[in-house]
């Protein structure tokens, strides 16, 4: 088990929380909610390994694109970067419904 | 190979009621006697082995199509037989290593047979009957869930011999990909998953840990020891709930159980809706 | 005959068993009723999955959910398939006995409120072993006095199924729900072949897997009350129907003497043929006494 924490910075206000998935072998769930302040600050808990270098890679793309104020939790047990990219954008998805 | 021996059953059996033998029509697998047991007639049952079952998969003690009706029959008996009277206790004597494991058994539903039994001491439990396990030996999985695990008050011997546990160990390490050995290193940091009936102890599920000098012979001592405990476990189950709730108030529970508890606070906590103030 | 495949039923037909638990729990409530208690936010997960480097799920794999279900009060409990192969942990275990608490606790104070439990599991999650254990025996109690006021459906659509100590729980159920892709059984096929033989039972014989612990078989020998299609409407309707039909005179469970002589009325020197087994399963029923 590994355990990592991102830092971003942000500064849009997220209406919503939103969870989705689960986390099966090869996927994940992410938990994300609106936090006060300007930063977005991700928690990741992983049963693989080894990828930290990964992880921020693909959370550097992905706030690239994304500026929302939140908590961002992931529970992982082996996502593709594919498919964690997939969940992010579908947890963003549904915090902006 | 195990140092379980699969007689204690039988041997506890004659021990606490002086009989040995299936009643009248049962499978000679489920062992049924009245016997007295301080100031209660009781009704003890036993699952033992029987080479000559009719079921292939059920020749060697475990808890299969028979044993579950047979079971599930005379609990009921006892049920309807006290309807309107003293209600008598009902003591498991457990010492099953496995539910039986057949094509037979699958197609014939072993699932509702098991839970016809589990049915039955529930129900007891529930319409005021004292029911007592007493874990023996071994008390696994499916087996135990049918033949012990609803009572009100469970006793098991401070003993190797005794084990209750989901799953046997070497089919443990097959499923998780450890060996024997790993599993219990694992399992001695982790008390869920230990072995050690000691441990199992831990959990706040048993009302007592016994202890006797010769679980495989006992002497008049053991004896008489065990059948006092007996009918101070019936005399608590008595004046307390009907329900299972005592597991989870034990020492034991708010120690390990923790999880539980806040599972059960938080969704009483949250199973009103709260409407806007 | 053609026409058929293209009609706006089939089209319009929505897959149940690709919902996953929460959607499959929210399906089953009258619309707008549904809602989560526990849920992921609350984070009240296993406190023994990540020491063993397993991650864990927010919701420890079980969904629950109250709302209505026919207009009645309801709470829905769904274990996830998709998670450990939905199998009962100390925290999903307890999920769902305390909700049937609540519900039971709800029908003493008047409220009539009923139970569904999705049953997506193998049984006792192996890394909390006892706990598991445990929990499974306690739901079974919970659903014993609970299923005297309410009716407790139990739901097994697939793919997982509903094996080990938590098809006893099934077996207490008021009524069993399944779809053909569902399986319920107490030993799974590999279990059986691990502890005695590949005679004894073929695991990887998918058509003699079903033709044993499938929906189908399930309920045509009288241990499932529905079969139904995989489509969700269809899944919720089956659920209002039976909840609203309320608690049955007697439970399957509980019918001893009838299930006693059918078992001894069983020739048991050669294995059955599936088919075969559903008239020899009956054969006993004459000796059957009035109930």
């Amino acid at each position: 088990m590994e355990q990592f924490e991102f830092t971003y910075p942000a500064k849009r206000r997220v209406n919503k929380r939103a969870h989705i998935g689960v986390v099966g072998s090869g996927d994940l769930e992410v938990l994300l909610e609106p936090v006060a302040g300007d930063l977005a600050h991700v928690v990741i808990r992983t049963s693989v390994n080894g990828f930290n270098d990964t992880w921020k890679a693909v959370l550097d793309r992905f706030f690239t694109k994304y500026d929302g104020v939140v908590r961002i939790q992931i529970n992982d047990a082996g996502g593709t970067p594919g498919i964690v990219q997939l969940r992010l954008e579908q947890a963003v998805e549904a915090s902006e419904q | 190979m195990s140092e379980f021996t699969v007689v204690r059953g039988k041997v506890w059996f004659r021990a606490l009621s002086d009989r040995s033998s299936s009643m009248p029509g049962d499978p000679k697998s489920v062992l049924t006697a009245d016997a007295p047991l301080g100031q209660d007639q009781a009704r003890f049952l036993c699952v033992v082995p029987d080479p000559h079952a009719r079921f292939p998969c059920a020749r060697h003690g475990e808890v299969g199509l028979e044993e579950g009706y047979g079971l599930a029959s005379r609990v009921r008996e006892v049920i309807e037989l006290d309807k309107n009277k003293t209600k008598r206790p009902i003591v498991a004597i457990v010492d099953v290593k496995s539910q039986a494991y057949g094509r037979r058994e699958e197609t014939a539903a072993i699932f509702l047979a098991a839970a016809a039994a589990a049915d039955a001491y529930g129900s007891a439990r529930l319409a005021g009957h004292p029911v007592i396990t007493l874990v023996v030996g071994q008390a696994l999985s499916g087996a135990f869930l049918t033949h012990g695990y609803q009572a009100n008050r469970i006793l098991a011997f401070d003993d190797d011999g005794v084990m209750i546990h989901a799953m046997h160990k070497e089919a443990a390490a097959r499923i998780t990909l450890r060996s024997v050995a790993e599993l219990e290193k694992l399992a001695k940091e982790i008390v869920p998953l230990s072995y050690d009936i000691r441990d199992f102890a831990k959990l706040g599920l048993l009302h007592k840990l016994l202890h006797v000098d010769n679980p495989e012979n006992p002497s008049q001592e053991d004896i008489r020891n065990v059948k006092d405990e007996l009918i101070s476990a019936i005399e608590d189950a008595r004046i307390s709930p009907v329900d299972l709730s005592n597991r989870l108030e034990s020492k034991g529970a708010l120690e390990t159980r923790k999880a539980s508890l806040l599972v059960r606070s938080t969704l009483a906590a949250q199973w009103v809706e709260r409407q806007a103030s | 005959m053609s026409d058929e495949r293209y009609s706006p039923d089939f089209i319009n037909r929505q897959s149940f068993i690709e919902l996953d638990a929460r959607e499959r729990a929210t399906a089953l409530l009258d619309v707008g009723t549904a809602r989560e208690l526990v849920g992921p936010f609350d984070r009240v997960e296993s406190p023994w999955l990540a020491i063993q480097g397993v991650t864990p799920q927010s919701d420890d794999g079980c969904v629950v959910m109250k709302g209505k279900i026919g207009g009645q009060a309801a709470v829905v409990v769904a274990l996830e398939g998709a998670f450990q192969g939905g199998s009962m942990g100390e925290v999903s275990g307890e999920k769902m006995t305390a909700a049937l608490d609540l519900a039971c606790a709800d029908n003493e104070k008047g409220v009539p409120t009923s139970a569904v439990i999705l049953l997506e599991t193998g049984g006792v999650r192996l890394q909390e072993a006892n706990l598991g254990l445990a929990a499974i025996a306690e739901l079974m109690a919970s659903i014993l006095t609970l299923r005297k006021h309410a009716p407790v459906i139990c739901l097994t659509a697939g793919t997982v199924g509903c094996f080990g100590g938590m098809a006893l729980a099934a077996g207490l159920a008021s009524y069993v729900v399944m779809t053909r892709e569902a399986r319920l059984g107490m030993n799974g096929p590999e279990v059986i072949e691990q502890e005695n033989g590949v005679e004894e039972f073929d695991s990887s014989d998918r058509a003699l897997i079903w033709a044993i612990h499938g929906g189908e078989q399930r309920y045509a020998t009288g241990l499932a009350d529905a079969l139904v299609e995989d489509d969700t409407q269809q899944v919720a309707e089956a659920i209002r129907r039976l909840t609203l039909q309320g608690v049955p005179p007697v439970h399957r469970s509980s019918q001893v003497e009838l299930y006693r002589n059918r078992i001894e009325a069983l020739d048991t020197s050669a294995q059955w043929d599936p088919k075969e087994f559903r008239s020899l399963w009956v054969k006993g029923d004459s000796k059957e006494k009035t109930q």
